[in-house]
C-alpha cells in the first residue's frame, strides 16, 4: 500500500489507516500477484524485489468493485445532513468505479445508534465493520470501552456495558472519555461526533441575538486541508474571514482565553510549588482527560489545577467583560466554539462551569462540522481576504497558539512561571518590581515538544529545580500514573500529540499530517511578537479587571471536578 | 532424538488437517524460529498445540484415534515438545471427544508438559481454524489472524508454535518407533450402509476406500470428499482420484437430494458460522443465500459472488466456503442439465 502509494499509484482503502495496524478486513485493496492462487490485499502484503502486482486486472476489478458494493449495502446513506459528505470515501469510490449501490438491499436499517454523553456517537446503521473505532479506543488510547459484539452479520461495534447482562456487569468497567479518536479514524462517519450545526445554523438567523463565534488555536493550521490546501497551511485570518461570511457578528480567538489559562495555572504551580500543595500538578485544559482523572482516578483530582480550560475562559470574559464593555445583557449573546475536539462538547455542557447561573457556551462545533457548514453555504475558503479576530478578545501570545501541541501548555506554563519565579511574584497581574529589566527567562522549552509518547526534563526556574513530563496522548498514561511521585509537574494531552490530532480535526488526521500540523504552531510562535502569556496586555486587563469582582473572579477563571461513576 | 526430522521425512508425514502440508518442513520452521528477538534474550519459548477440534461436520477420525489410540498421540507431542524444548503443549479438545474423553487423556497426560484445552461451545467452526485456535487459547476473540506471520514463527503469545492436527502426532509417533505403515484414517458417511472410521492404505482413491469398505453404492450418487461443508464435490465418473483433505468421503444419493435444500444448508451453515472479519465472507455469503433464495437466480451475481469469496477471503475458511457450491454445480448438476 505504502510502495503503491509513494509512487503515484492510486489503490482504494477503507480499514486501512497508516497509524493503526493492518487489519486487511475490507478487502477493497485487492490486488494480483503473478504465480500466487488467490488475490492479496496491499495493506497486507509487503513488497518485495520481483513481485509482479497487478492493481487493475479483471480478477482485481471484480473483486474490489463486489467488495465496495457489499460494504456499501451495510451503509444506510444519510447523505443529506451528513458533514461527510464531501469527502466521503464511499461515494468517492462508488463515483470512480462505476459501482452499482442498489443490487442489495440495506440489511442494516435497524441498527442502534449509542450516544456518549453529547460529544460522540456510534451509528451502527452505517458502520462498516472495519474496526477501526475499536484499535482506535483500544489499542491506541488503551481506554478500552468499545467491544464487538455478536459475530457474522451480526458483529456490532457496543459500549463494553452493553449485554453484559446483571451477572456480568462488574466484568469489565470503562468508561468514554469523549476524545473522539474513534470518529476521527472512521472511513465512513459511523462514529462521529454529535453535531450541532444545525443549531449554530439557526442561531445565526436569529437576528435578535449577538452571536460570537471562538476558535481553537489548532483549527488555523487544519481547516485549510478540508479545502485542498496542504496540511499546516496557517490560515488564520481566513478563519476569521469565513466566520464572519457565515454570518457571527464577533470572532474571537481562543488564543486570548489560552493566555489567562496560563497566567491561572503558572501562578497556581509557583504557588504550589512555594507553599507544598499537591504535587505533581496535572494540567486540565483537555477535557478527556479531566473526564478520565474524574472517572478512572479520582483520587488524583486534587492534582488537577484548578483553572478552567482557554475555551471556557475566553467565553467566561465575553459573557462577563465584554458584555460590560459593549454594554449588552450577556443573555443576549450566543457563543460557539470551533474546536479540534469532541469533548469540548462535553466540557461545555458542565454545570459546574455555569457563570452566575448562565451557561458560557451555547454550542461546540469541530473543525469538521465548521467545514461542512463552509461548503453547504458555498464559500470558497482559499479566496477570502483574511481578516483578523475582533479585539480584545483576539490578542494572544506566541504561548498560546502552541496550546494545539503536545507540550505547548507546560511550555507556556514554564515561561510565565519562571518569569513569577525570577521576579518573585506571586501574581502576574503585580505591578512590574524594579528588577524586572534585567530578567532574562527562557522562550523555548525544546524539552517539551515533539512526537515522543513520553516527554521528561528537569528545567530550572530561578533556582527550583523541577521535574516535568508530558504525556503525549492517553493511551501513554500507565507509566507515568505508576510513577507519580518522580514527578512536579504534568500535562496530559488525552489525543495523540495534542489538539493538532483531535477528535475532531478533519479526515484524514494521520502521523504525518499532525507533524504539519504541529510545525505550523511553532512557526506561529516564533514569529509571535509576544511569546509569554504575561505579555498579552489585554488578557493582563481582563485578569485586573476580575482584581476586586470577588466571586465573579472565582467563577470564571476555576472550576472545581468531582468524582463520576 | 535428533533424527526425528529425519525419520518424519522418511516416512513421508504431511498433516492430516486437511492442507496436507509436510510435517517435517512445519516442524523444522517451528525449531529454527527464533521468536521476537526483542522479547528476550534467553531461552526462545514455544509451544506445541493438538488439534482435535475436528469442527468440520461428516469428520470423525480424530476422535477415533483418541478414543483407540491416545497413548500414540499424547507419545507425539510429548517428541514434538522434546524436540522443540518446548514449554507447553496443548490438546485442544471439542466439548464432546472432552466429556468422553477425559479421564483417559488426563491418566495419560499425568505430569508432563502437556494441558487439554477445552474448545468453548460457542466457538464454533472457526475455532477449529489454526491461527484462531491461537487466539481461543490467549482468550481474544474466536477469529483467524492475519499471515503473515505464520504460528511457526509468531504463535501463542507472539512465540513460534507448532499446530498440528490429532493424527498427524498419532503418524509422528509410528515414525518415530519405525512402525509408520502408510495409512490413514478415512470417514466414510452419508447415504451409505456402512458409515464410520477406517484406517486404510493412505494413497487410494476415492473409489477403492468406497469399494473396499463396502460402501461404493448402486444408485445415482455424488460424492463430496473433504468434508460435509468445505469438501469438493464428485460426479461418480471423477472417483480416481486421491482422497484429499482431511479424509472424509460423504456420499449423497441423487434420489434423495435436491440441489437447492444442499445449497442451502451450506450457505446457512456459512452465515451463521462466518466470524465477520472480512466483507467477502461476511457479506459475501450472506448476499449469497439471498440472491440464491430469490425466485428468479440472478446467476451472474452468484457466481461473481463465490469467485470472489474464493479469490479475496481473509482466511482459508472463506476460500473453502465457495469450493462445494463451485463443484456442485459443475460436477454434478451442469452435467446433468
Amino acid at each position: 500500500m505504502q510502495v503503491a502509494h509513494d509512487n503515484g499509484i492510486f489503490l482504494p482503502s477503507l480499514c486501512y489507516h497508516p497509524d493503526l495496524s493492518v487489519k486487511a478486513n475490507c478487502r477493497v485493496c485487492v490486488v494480483e500477484i503473478a504465480g500466487r492462487r488467490n488475490l492479496a490485499t496491499a495493506c497486507s502484503t509487503k513488497a518485495e524485489a520481483g513481485l509482479e502486482i497487478s492493481t487493475d486486472s479483471q480478477r482485481v476489478k471484480r473483486a474490489r468493485n463486489l467488495n465496495l458494493e457489499l460494504i456499501f449495502a451495510e451503509h444506510i446513506e444519510k447523505c443529506p445532513t451528513c458533514i461527510w459528505r464531501f469527502n466521503c470515501k464511499l461515494l468517492e469510490y462508488a463515483e470512480k468505479y462505476k459501482i452499482e449501490i442498489s443490487r442489495f438491499r440495506d440489511r442494516k436499517s435497524k441498527r442502534k445508534t449509542y450516544k456518549f454523553a453529547n460529544a460522540v456517537e456510534i451509528d451502527g446503521s452505517q458502520c462498516i465493520d472495519c474496526r477501526n473505532c475499536l484499535d482506535a479506543c483500544n489499542s491506541l488510547q488503551k481506554i478500552n470501552y468499545l467491544k464487538l459484539k455478536g459475530k457474522g452479520i451480526n458483529q456490532e461495534v457496543v459500549p463494553v456495558s452493553e449485554g453484559n447482562g446483571l451477572l456480568n456487569r462488574s466484568a469489565k468497567k470503562a468508561d468514554c472519555i469523549y476524545c473522539g479518536q474513534c470518529a476521527v479514524h472512521c472511513p465512513v462517519g459511523a462514529a462521529q461526533e454529535q453535531v450541532q450545526w444545525q443549531l449554530v445554523e439557526r442561531a445565526l438567523h436569529d437576528k435578535s441575538k449577538i452571536i460570537v463565534a471562538q476558535f481553537a488555536p489548532s483549527i488555523r493550521v487544519s481547516l485549510g486541508e478540508e479545502f485542498g490546501l496542504p496540511p499546516g497551511k496557517i490560515i488564520s485570518g481566513q478563519v476569521v474571514a469565513t466566520l464572519k461570511q457565515l454570518g457571527f457578528n464577533y470572532v474571537f480567538d481562543v488564543n486570548f482565553g489560552a493566555d489567562i489559562t496560563t497566567m491561572v495555572e503558572a501562578e497556581e504551580l509557583v504557588k504550589r510549588v512555594k507553599q507544598g500543595g499537591s504535587l505533581p500538578m496535572f494540567t486540565s485544559c483537555c477535557p478527556a482527560w479531566v473526564k478520565y482523572i474524574e472517572y478512572y482516578r479520582p483520587d488524583l483530582i486534587p492534582n488537577l489545577t484548578a483553572a478552567r480550560s482557554p475555551q471556557m475562559h475566553s467565553a467566561g470574559l465575553i459573557k462577563t467583560y465584554w458584555a460590560e464593555k459593549i454594554k449588552i445583557d450577556a443573555k443576549n449573546i450566543v457563543v460557539v466554539s470551533v474546536m479540534p475536539c469532541t469533548a469540548k462538547k462535553f466540557e461545555a455542557s458542565r454545570a459546574e462551569l455555569k457563570v452566575q447561573g448562565r451557561w458560557l457556551i451555547d454550542y461546540v462545533i469541530t473543525t469538521r462540522e465548521l467545514a461542512w457548514l463552509i461548503k453547504k453555504n458555498k464559500i470558497d475558503l482559499a479566496k477570502l481576504k483574511p481578516a483578523l479576530a475582533d479585539n480584545p478578545l483576539g490578542e494572544f501570545s506566541g504561548a498560546a497558539v502552541i496550546y494545539g501541541a503536545s507540550g505547548g501548555v507546560m511550555e507556556s506554563a514554564l515561561r510565565t512561571a519562571e518569569y513569577l519565579l525570577k521576579t518573585a511574584q506571586d501574581s502576574v497581574c503585580a505591578k512590574a518590581k524594579s528588577n524586572l529589566k534585567i530578567c532574562h527567562s527562557r522562550i523555548d522549552f525544546k524539552q517539551v515538544r515533539g512526537l515522543a509518547g513520553v516527554k521528561e526534563a528537569e528545567v530550572d526556574l530561578a533556582g527550583k529545580k523541577l521535574k516535568i513530563a508530558v504525556v503525549n496522548g492517553i493511551g501513554e498514561i500507565q507509566p507515568i500514573l505508576e510513577n507519580l511521585k518522580k514527578y512536579d509537574y504534568i500535562e496530559v494531552m488525552a489525543c495523540p500529540d495534542g489538539c493538532v490530532g483531535g477528535g475532531g480535526q478533519p479526515i484524514p488526521t494521520t502521523k504525518e499530517i499532525i507533524k504539519k500540523r504541529l510545525e505550523a504552531l511553532y512557526k506561529i510562535d516564533a514569529g509571535a511578537r509576544v511569546r509569554r502569556a504575561h505579555e498579552n496586555k489585554e488578557a493582563l486587563s481582563a485578569l485586573r479587571w476580575l482584581k476586586d469582582k470577588g466571586k465573579l473572579r472565582e467563577q470564571v477563571l476555576y472550576t472545581k471536578y468531582r468524582r463520576r461513576k | 532424538m535428533g533424527d526425528i526430522i529425519s525419520k518424519i521425512k522418511k516416512a513421508g508425514l504431511v498433516g492430516r488437517g486437511g492442507a496436507g502440508f509436510f510435517v517435517a518442513k512445519k516442524w523444522d520452521a517451528v525449531k529454527r524460529a527464533t521468536g521476537d528477538p526483542s522479547a528476550s534474550l534467553g531461552q526462545v519459548r514455544k509451544f506445541v498445540v493438538a488439534n482435535a477440534a475436528e469442527g468440520e461436520p461428516g469428520v470423525m477420525k480424530d476422535g477415533c484415534i483418541l478414543e483407540h489410540y491416545a497413548d500414540r498421540v499424547i507419545d507425539g507431542i510429548k517428541i514434538a515438545i522434546d524436540f522443540l524444548s518446548a514449554e507447553k503443549g496443548y490438546i485442544y479438545l471439542n466439548h464432546a471427544y472432552y466429556k468422553k474423553l477425559n479421564k483417559k487423556l488426563t491418566s495419560l497426560i499425568k505430569d508432563s508438559k502437556i494441558e487439554i484445552f477445552i474448545k468453548p461451545i460457542n466457538s464454533g467452526y472457526i475455532g477449529g481454524e489454526e491461527s484462531a485456535i491461537l487466539n481461543v487459547i490467549e482468550g481474544k476473540r474466536i477469529e483467524p489472524r492475519l499471515k503473515p506471520p505464520f504460528p511457526t514463527t509468531s504463535g501463542l503469545w507472539g512465540c513460534p508454535t507448532l499446530i498440528n492436527n490429532a493424527e498427524t502426532f498419532y503418524n509422528v509417533s509410528l515414525a518415530a518407533a519405525g512402525r509408520f505403515k502408510n495409512t490413514r484414517f478415512y470417514t466414510i458417511s452419508g447415504d451409505c450402509p456402512n458409515e464410520g472410521v477406517f484406517e486404510l492404505s493412505d494413497n487410494l482413491t476415492v473409489e477403492k476406500v468406497l469399494k473396499q469398505t463396502k460402501n461404493f453404492p448402486k444408485f445415482p450418487f455424488f460424492v463430496q470428499v473433504g468434508g460435509n461443508v468445505s469438501g469438493e464435490v464428485f460426479n461418480a465418473k471423477q472417483l480416481k482420484r486421491p482422497v484429499a483433505g482431511a479424509g472424509a468421503i460423504t456420499v449423497y444419493s441423487q434420489a434423495k437430494n435436491d440441489f437447492k435444500k444442499i445449497v442451502k444448508n451450506w450457505l446457512d451453515f456459512y452465515v451463521s458460522e462466518s466470524c465477520g472479519q472480512c466483507a467477502p465472507c461476511r457479506e459475501g455469503i450472506y448476499r449469497l443465500r439471498d440472491v440464491f433464495m430469490k425466485e428468479k437466480i440472478d446467476w451472474r451475481l452468484f457466481n461473481d459472488l463465490l469467485d470472489n469469496l474464493s479469490d479475496a477471503s481473509f482466511c482459508a475458511l472463506g476460500t473453502a466456503a465457495a469450493v462445494p457450491i463451485k463443484s456442485l454445480i459443475k460436477n454434478v448438476y451442469h452435467e446433468k442439465n
